[in-house]
């Protein structure tokens, strides 16, 4: 689909096509594509074509069906779909009861007129960089079919920037919704954590757990977020405050705001091509100042931990009785993660709280901190190790090197899609605001859209 | 912490008891290297001095 959601809700509004027009063309488009790049796990024909055709009708009798109407969507398959089992990129958890009724998320957008079209295809259980899954194959990257699509919301990437859907859902625990943002092309927002809704999703590491939209444009992720916004009691961890629209403020500009890049940790530790990145954004931007962040290092490693041991928690009995149907990479992340001592995390929690301090104080003189999100372009299919400062690495935990400082004090982020001179693949910035400013980093992410600094094009995919 | 090293092997077998928590022998190389990752990873906070009051993140509101 050529067309973001802005366009097609817009198209469909003003009666220039239909909705189920627009959800039929994504079903021919993932009937081309989905073959050679297998983003999705489940496509909901039937159900689709049925709610199209009541946003017609809606539209056809004058009534408003929504900000976001006939807009075909697709969710990482960690989200519940009525009447089927969640996978979680699982082979485990085909065997589970099918779900009873949609995710919030996922109600809270069809609310709004747009239409869920199905489930995508993620690195099992959430525990991935890099968009591989042993049992449903890897999510490719449209930018180059024999690279990684980055995790774990791999087919999240993967469906949005072939065009097959101009939105989709993901998660993100350490950077799972930025990381497949960076290296597939896309606007991706991870919220402030207890921003959205997690209820009715499966989860991997409930302290760091968060979901986010992905999209081709700013203003696609501000009216999903604004959709997608509000409290919820039936997650524990969603926060009651209020959550502003942030489509007002969307076009705001920079006034006002100060913008610095992060240094130290984040200026090293990654290949030319990251800190090519932020300079590119940090130039248009006018962002000369560079401020330190103390703590990232430790920051990481207490979120790494932090993840091995809830993880493996959640999975304990699974690993018992149902280890042979791991994918392996995770499996052996998981066993290990249950033999972290107890004093560790503790200790790991506690860092989380000092590292917020920190952080605070750093967002007392800026409003806006730019970092990279990956380190590097996305990496080939199979490949296992990364070379970081001439030292050879696992390449699966360190993709979220950047990402995993933030997300762990749940700071909101914009990962926006920049395209270095002569590169055939793209890589992705974070722009980081303070807790509760999803406003501040849309504004900034449009403003670069707006100036030409960085877009998401459609892939040119060639069909299987 | 120590940089002492230590036999993850052991502590596998040791461990995989404790837990009742079967390892396969093909697992279990797999689940050494992540276990001497995060020996590695985790030093660095593990470092770091805390006062006894440092409040842990979560707070539970009854």
């Amino acid at each position: 689909m050529s067309k973001t959601a802005s366009e097609i809700a817009s198209a469909v509004r003003s009666g220039k096509t239909t909705a189920r027009a627009q959800v039929q063309e994504a079903l021919q488009r993932i009937e081309e594509l989905n073959p050679a790049l297998n983003a999705f796990t489940d496509v909901l024909t039937t159900r689709a074509l049925q709610r199209a055709d009541n946003i017609d009708l809606c539209i056809a009798a004058d009534s408003d069906p929504g900000p976001l109407a006939g807009v075909p969507f697709a969710v990482k398959n960690l989200f519940d779909i009525e009447g089927f089992p969640t996978l979680a990129g699982s082979k485990i958890n085909n065997a589970h009861t099918p779900a009873t009724k949609d995710a919030t998320l996922i109600a809270r957008l069809e609310a709004t007129g747009a239409i869920l079209i199905g489930g995508l295809n993620m690195g099992e259980y959430a525990y991935d960089f890099t968009g591989e899954n042993r049992h449903y194959g890897p999510s490719r990257n449209p930018h180059a079919p024999n690279h990684m699509s980055g995790g774990s919301s791999g087919g999240s990437g993967t469906a949005v920037a072939s065009g097959m859907v101009p939105l989709s859902l993901g998660s993100d625990t350490n950077g799972s919704i930025r990381v497949p943002s960076s290296l597939c092309g896309l606007f991706g927002l991870k919220p402030t954590y207890g921003r959205l809704s997690r209820n009715g999703t499966f989860p991997f590491v409930a302290s760091l757990d968060h979901l986010g939209p992905m999209a081709r444009s700013t203003l696609d992720l501000a009216l999903a977020y604004d959709a997608m916004r509000g409290h919820d009691v039936e997650d524990p961890a969603a926060s009651a405050k209020e959550a502003p629209a942030t489509l007002p403020l969307l076009n705001k500009g920079l006034d006002g705001l100060r913008i610095k890049r992060a240094g130290g940790y984040f200026s090293s530790g990654g290949h030319a091509e990251a800190f090519a990145a932020v300079d590119h954004v940090a130039k248009h931007l006018n962002a000369l100042a560079t401020i330190e962040i103390s703590g990232a290092k430790e920051a990481r490693s207490a979120a790494y931990i932090i993840t091995m041991a809830e993880g493996a928690a959640l999975h304990l009995d699974r690993l018992r009785i149902h280890h042979a149907d791991f994918d392996p990479d995770v499996r052996d992340r998981l066993i290990a993660g249950a033999m972290i001592p107890g004093a560790w995390v503790a200790k790991a929690q506690k860092c989380r709280r000092v590292f917020h301090t920190e952080m605070m104080k750093v967002f007392d003189s800026c409003d806006v901190i730019l970092a990279p999100a990956t380190p590097c372009f996305a990496p080939k299919i199979g490949q296992t190790t990364i070379v970081i400062d001439g030292q050879e690495l696992p390449l699966r935990p360190n993709m979220g090197l950047f990402t995993q400082p933030i997300s762990f004090i749940g700071l909101p982020v914009v990962s926006v899609p920049v395209w270095l001179p002569g590169e055939k693949l793209p890589i992705g910035v974070q722009i980081i605001s303070a807790p509760w400013r999803e406003d501040i980093a849309l504004r900034v992410s449009a403003w670069l859209e707006n100036a030409g600094a960085v877009s998401a094009p459609i892939a040119k995919v060639e069909s299987a | 912490m120590s940089e002492t090293p230590f036999d993850a092997d052991l502590m596998i077998t040791v461990m995989s008891a404790f837990l009742d928590l079967p390892i396969q022998p093909e697992y279990r190389q797999g689940v050494a290297s992540h276990l001497l990752a995060s020996h590695r990873i985790a030093k660095s906070f593990l470092d770091l001095a805390l006062d006894d009051e440092a409040e842990p993140a979560p707070v539970f509101t009854p």
